[in-house]
């Protein structure tokens, strides 16, 4: 009987502690959050460390995002041909491409795997920085870290997501349409006006706003855990797989209440 | 001489640590310390290794924050800082850090720098000039100054560490072990560049070294750290009689006496 007491008072106690660290870690996250819009918005600037991340965010993500879109598209034809032939329904292929891939495939595709690709460096290389004492070397130079080396990162990742993924539509579409046209034997011209006619505005624009969100997710949890991690080679790894695990888990989160915000 | 740069300059303190505490978790790193370093003053702390000197300085420097007592600078409580007023103060500062701590994205010439072109907005052709003025006092060649870090060797990427914390001429300045890791002759040359800059520019300097040699030729006063508590203070001509047996073991480097093997905190 005592010994059940006590087994419950302790695991009230560890519970506690658990929803206590959780609360900690939101608050920091807040905390770190709130102190990089401030610094992205009040000058000095960096701009030769943001164009840098322009082209390492977004130009050098272009092939893996290009390569991932360009195979699922067409996949997505192949596969909604096998279904839709049951149907008589083959002349809807073109319109089931060109709607997932804007609406759902290439923002989430292109983010889950700028998370892996910018994320991942991000953090480690931030990390790195912080167990090498750099990022202390920054502050006593008076030059902010958060501006130095946070802020370049988030703005570019916010602004060049929605860019990939508009060139990832295009692509994307584009692979639809060759397995349609070379592998499916449909003609080119009614594939192409079927897509467009059945195209609105919204389907890109959501994607591209997801884009953007998903962008400012990947580089402020890279950014987060390098800036907070721990000593040592081990704790840039900790850092790295965190700020993966944390920025894919959460784009699929947004992702799903965006698409309800957008689409109901 | 150094004993006349302290009487000359009136004694106005530069940095005071009050009863200043510092635990990572349920380790005790620094207790109750209290330290006052005057303007123009060339402070070194001695101390075995892990004892807080490191913590010390980024204590005061605010890249961590103390758990208790105050510490001023120029005398302002710098807890009571906002960001702007930090960052000013940070102006006031140069630091070299243990690990050297180099940007290993920029030059050589841009680490040493960085303070210049960031911090006191200067233009990069003339912070160049400088950086190099700079990168030959602390002993090298400009062939270095297009280099990247990682193809420095440890003892030049120290110098360079060094020539960046003293680029913008700073009021107050941190040596954390500038001598480790360079060969005698390179470590009185870095000895007489601090020297220098004390002396010359007047900067109060902190600075932290194992090697004895390197201590009685740049301090002023001398101060021992043993297990987070400053155990004895004093001007360096007091040191070899300083009547303390840790600092006595300690400054002749006996394996043997007070000080114990394992260095284990006490709780
Ligand atoms: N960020 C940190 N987290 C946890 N413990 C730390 C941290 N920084 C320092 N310590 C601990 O504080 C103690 C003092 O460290 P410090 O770096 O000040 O030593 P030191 O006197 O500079 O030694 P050395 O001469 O070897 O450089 C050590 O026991 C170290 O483990
Ligand atoms: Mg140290």
């Amino acid at each position: 009987m005592l010994f059940k007491k006590i087994a419950f008072v302790d695991l009230c106690q560890n519970s506690g502690a658990a929803v206590l660290a959780v609360f900690a870690k939101a608050g920091r996250l807040f905390a770190f959050l709130g102190c990089t819009l401030k610094h992205i918005f009040t000058p000095p600037f960096f701009y030769k460390n943001t164009l840098q991340q322009f082209l390492s965010i977004g130009y050098y993500s272009l092939p893996v995002v290009g390569l991932t879109t360009f195979f699922t598209g067409m996949v997505l034809a192949l596969q909604s041909y096998t279904g839709f032939t049951r149907f008589n329904a083959e002349s809807a292929i073109s319109a089931v491409v060109t709607l997932s891939i804007t609406r759902e495939l290439a923002p989430v595709l292109a983010g889950l795997m700028v998370a892996g690709r910018v994320g991942a460096s991000i953090a480690a290389e931030i990390g790195t920085m912080r167990v090498t004492e750099q990022i202390d070397a920054l502050s006593t130079l008076s030059v902010s870290p958060y501006k130095y080396l946070v802020a370049p990162r988030i703005i570019a990742g916010t602004l060049m997501l929605p860019i990939l993924v508009l060139i990832g539509d295009i692509i994307g579409i584009l692979g639809g349409y060759v397995v349609s046209i070379h592998v499916l034997g449909f003609s080119p011209s009614n594939y192409l006006s079927q897509s467009w006619d059945i195209l609105q505005f919204m389907d890109v624009f959501s994607g591209v706003v997801k884009a953007a969100f998903f962008g400012f997710i990947v580089t402020l949890m890279g950014c987060y855990h390098g800036y907070n991690s721990g000593r040592g080679a081990q704790g840039v790894g900790i850092a790295t797989t965190n700020a993966v695990v944390s920025s894919s888990i959460l784009i699929l989160i947004f992702n799903y209440l965006l698409t309800q915000v957008f689409f109901s | 001489m150094s004993k006349t740069s302290t009487k000359k300059t009136a004694t106005k303190p530069m940095i005071e640590m009050d009863h200043v505490s510092k635990s990572f978790g349920t380790k005790t790193v620094l207790k109750d310390i209290n330290l006052t370093i005057n303007k123009g003053e060339s402070m070194v702390i001695i101390g075995g290794s892990g004892s807080g000197k490191s913590v010390t300085l980024k204590c005061i420097l605010g890249l961590m924050e103390n758990d208790s007592g105050v510490i001023k600078v120029d005398g302002r409580d710098i807890a009571e800082m906002d960001s702007d007023e930090r960052h000013a103060l940070m102006n006031k500062f140069g630091m070299l850090f243990q690990g050297g701590a180099l940007f290993d994205s920029l030059p050589v010439w841009e680490n040493v720098a960085f303070g210049l072109i960031h911090g006191r907005k200067m233009d990069r052709r003339q912070a160049r000039k400088i950086a190099l003025e700079k990168i030959d006092a602390v002993g090298m060649g400009a062939s270095v100054a297009d280099l990247y870090p990682a193809e420095l060797s440890g003892g030049m990427q120290k110098r360079i560490s060094l020539a960046r914390a003293i680029a913008t001429n700073p009021e107050i300045i941190f040596f954390d072990e500038p001598t480790t890791g360079l060969d005698p002759i390179m470590a009185d040359v870095i000895n007489d560049l601090i020297k220098k800059c004390v002396t010359d520019l007047g900067a109060t300097a902190l600075s932290i070294t194992h090697d004895m040699a390197s201590a009685r030729k740049i301090a002023d006063k001398v101060a021992m750290l043993y297990q987070g508590e400053i155990i004895w203070t004093g001007p360096i001509e007091k040191l070899d009689n300083s009547g303390n047996e840790y600092v006595d073991q300690f400054i002749n480097g006996r394996a043997n006496g007070p000080i114990a093997k394992h260095t284990e905190h006490k709780k």
